[in-house]
């Protein structure tokens, strides 16, 4: 029905008395790298297992490619690829022998061509010299390895990866960003659950902020910075008298350093800033507006406190 | 964009993946030569044991006083032997491995987004225990034999009714057997599933099965819960010694096949309710 690769109508999950995920309404475009982002046990792997129907939402419905789920899995899940919640393998099988046994569950994988698919699968996330290695004896990371490559067994137009990049070293990291593009540029569109901020500026067209089980933004990566405050930035030698004149017009958030004062620059006109800085004596010696960070915005979104929403 | 073929309804693939899966697990390796192990023991320990010494107690026809006069004997005696704790336990090793397993190492969620249905799911799973109740009798069966003919040699065998049958019969005979204790592990394997798909502990499944097999032959020793005992799984699996009769009393044989087959009709489809809306969180 429509251009949607994952859409979802208020998708709940109730564990007892705890919501986990609270009318979620997902909107994936596809060809769309999705960032799923979120603090920790803010809902989105729960909400993963849900699209995937690995459990029955309490209320709501979705649509994975424009097929109703959990009735039409059998025909959207074989063009799914699937990472949740990090690996899970056979540990006395080799991983070659375990992609094998996941492409022979497959019933629209073939069997002809199985082994190529295996080896293709492994060389793409640079495992095939630990092929025939026994999985209980991989690194986090190879292990890590092998859950992507078990998602790319077969061509996808949907890859739901939750923080594929977990115990990669930097290369690693560096190699699933790439593989990320790449898929999305053969026109598969990703979902991506992570924690790197600086990866999702970098791959993400699209991404959904979660906080308490809420879906609290869904933007394009960048209307979402747009639509957040700027951030005014004043370089001076005197950095308490700027930040006094920044708080009485209005800024908000101002916080200084020895050369530098930033603040929220909220409806306030920027040549205001720098007029009232020149009126009361503020040596200026460079102004500039910022968009926030993604990091800024997120931590806007999803507050500063450390503990877990539990 | 998105073509979906879905292929044949029906493909061996999973299921010879599922069998090969529990072929090359070291543990099922080690549990099937352990079994193998217990009639070659048992026959040396009669070859080495003075004659005389057939005493033994309780449950089902006594093979052992036999033995020394046919190797045949060594198979029915150990897979006596062996029936009320170590096969049992073999068959909840399988079971446990079967969803809990699978859920313990995480690999269940990746099964079910494959997508693999989960009724699919349940019966490879289920095929694959099956496929280990036939194949342990037999193993049993088939060491007891060769070791038996090695230390006490073949012949005519005489019937529990007395009379003599060739040894090529009594092999068929052995085969009979071992098919109907097939069938009693598969009923017991089907309780085993239903228990591997209420927990993510492997050991916690086949601990339970075994306790539950034990509990059960325990019940039906003691005679004042009579009325029980006709609905009880292990009662009837001593019955494999009518096929020792002659001839062969087919009807002797009905109730244990009919308590296996409920058995597994009510469990697999507790199985089966359970395991087809379930949450996996695992
Ligand atoms: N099976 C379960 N039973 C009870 N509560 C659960 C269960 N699974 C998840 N939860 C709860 O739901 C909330 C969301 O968990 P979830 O795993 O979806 O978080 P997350 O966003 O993926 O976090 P992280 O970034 O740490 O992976 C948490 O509070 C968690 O405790
Ligand atoms: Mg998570």
């Amino acid at each position: 029905m429509t251009d949607l690769a994952v859409a979802s109508q208020g998708l709940t999950k109730r564990f007892g008395s705890q919501v986990a995920v609270d009318a979620v309404d997902l909107v994936v475009p596809r060809g769309a790298v999705y960032g799923f982002l979120g603090p920790n046990g803010s809902g989105k792997t729960t909400t993963i297992r849900m699209l995937l129907g690995l459990i029955s939402p309490t209320a709501g419905r979705h649509e994975l490619l424009g097929r109703g789920m959990p009735d039409r899995a059998a025909e959207a899940l074989p063009r799914v690829g699937a990472l949740v919640e990090g690996p899970g393998f056979h540990p006395y099988l080799s991983g070659a022998d375990n992609l094998r046994r996941i492409d022979a569950c497959d019933r629209t994988a073939e069997a002809r061509t199985s082994a190529a698919r295996t080896a293709a699968a492994l060389d793409r996330v640079g495992l095939s010299a630990a092929a025939g290695k026994r999985y209980r004896t991989y690194s986090l990371g190879m292990k890590q390895r092998l859950a992507i490559a078990a998602a790319l067994l077969v061509p996808r137009d949907l890859l739901i990866l939750d923080e594929p990049t977990n115990g990669l070293d930097p290369q690693g990291t560096r190699e699933v960003r790439t593989l990320v593009g790449a898929l999305a540029a053969e026109g598969a569109t990703v979902l991506l659950s992570t924690h790197l901020l600086a990866e999702v500026e970098q791959v993400c067209t699209h991404v959904g902020v979660m906080h308490r089980g809420k879906l609290v933004a869904q933007e394009q990566l960048g209307k979402l910075r747009e639509d957040a405050t700027p951030q005014a930035v004043v370089l001076t030698d005197q950095p308490q008298a700027a930040a006094d004149v920044l708080r009485k017009l209005g800024l908000t958030e101002v916080t200084g350093s020895a050369a530098e004062v930033t603040g929220k620059i909220g409806a306030v006109a920027p040549e205001k800033v720098v007029a009232a800085l020149v009126h009361d004596g503020v040596p200026v010696r460079g102004f500039s507006l910022q968009a926030p960070s993604l990091e800024d915005v997120f931590v806007q979104l999803t507050g500063q406190g450390f503990d877990v929403s539990g | 964009m998105s073509q979906v073929d879905v292929r044949p309804a029906f493909s061996l693939r999973f299921l010879r993946s599922e069998l090969r899966l529990i072929a090359v697990r070291r543990r099922n390796q080690a549990g099937l030569a352990a079994l193998a192990a217990v009639p070659i023991v048992l026959a040396i320990a009669m070859k080495v044991a003075a004659p005389g010494t057939g005493e033994r107690r309780g449950g089902g026809p006594d093979f052992f006083a036999q033995i020394l006069g046919n190797g045949f004997f060594v198979a029915l005696a150990a897979l006596g032997a062996e029936l009320t704790l170590f096969l049992p336990i073999a068959i909840a090793m399988l079971a446990g491995d079967a969803v809990a397993g699978e859920a313990n190492q995480g690999t269940l969620r990746y099964l079910l987004t494959v997508p693999v249905g989960r009724v699919r799911l349940l019966a490879v799973k289920y095929a694959g225990i099956v496929a280990g109740a036939f194949l342990a009798p037999l193993v049993v069966a088939g060491t007891g034999i060769i070791a038996g003919l090695i230390l006490f040699g073949g012949g005519d065998v005489t019937t529990l009714s007395g009379t003599q049958i060739g040894f090529g019969e009594a092999l068929l005979r052995l085969l009979g057997v071992c098919l109907y204790l097939g069938l009693c592990l598969a009923a017991l394997g089907a309780v085993g599933l239903f228990l591997s798909t209420l927990t993510e502990q492997p050991m916690g499944a086949t601990i339970a099965l075994a306790m539950l097999s034990v509990a059960s032959a325990v019940l039906g020793q003691v005679p004042q819960l009579d009325w029980l005992h006709p609905y009880l799984l292990t009662q009837h699996w001593t019955d494999f010694g009518e096929f020792l009769r002659d001839p062969v009393s087919l009807g002797a044989l009905r109730p244990g096949v009919l308590v296996a087959l409920s058995y597994m009709v009510v469990f697999l489809s507790a199985a089966w309710a359970r395991f087809a809306g379930k949450d996996i969180t695992s």
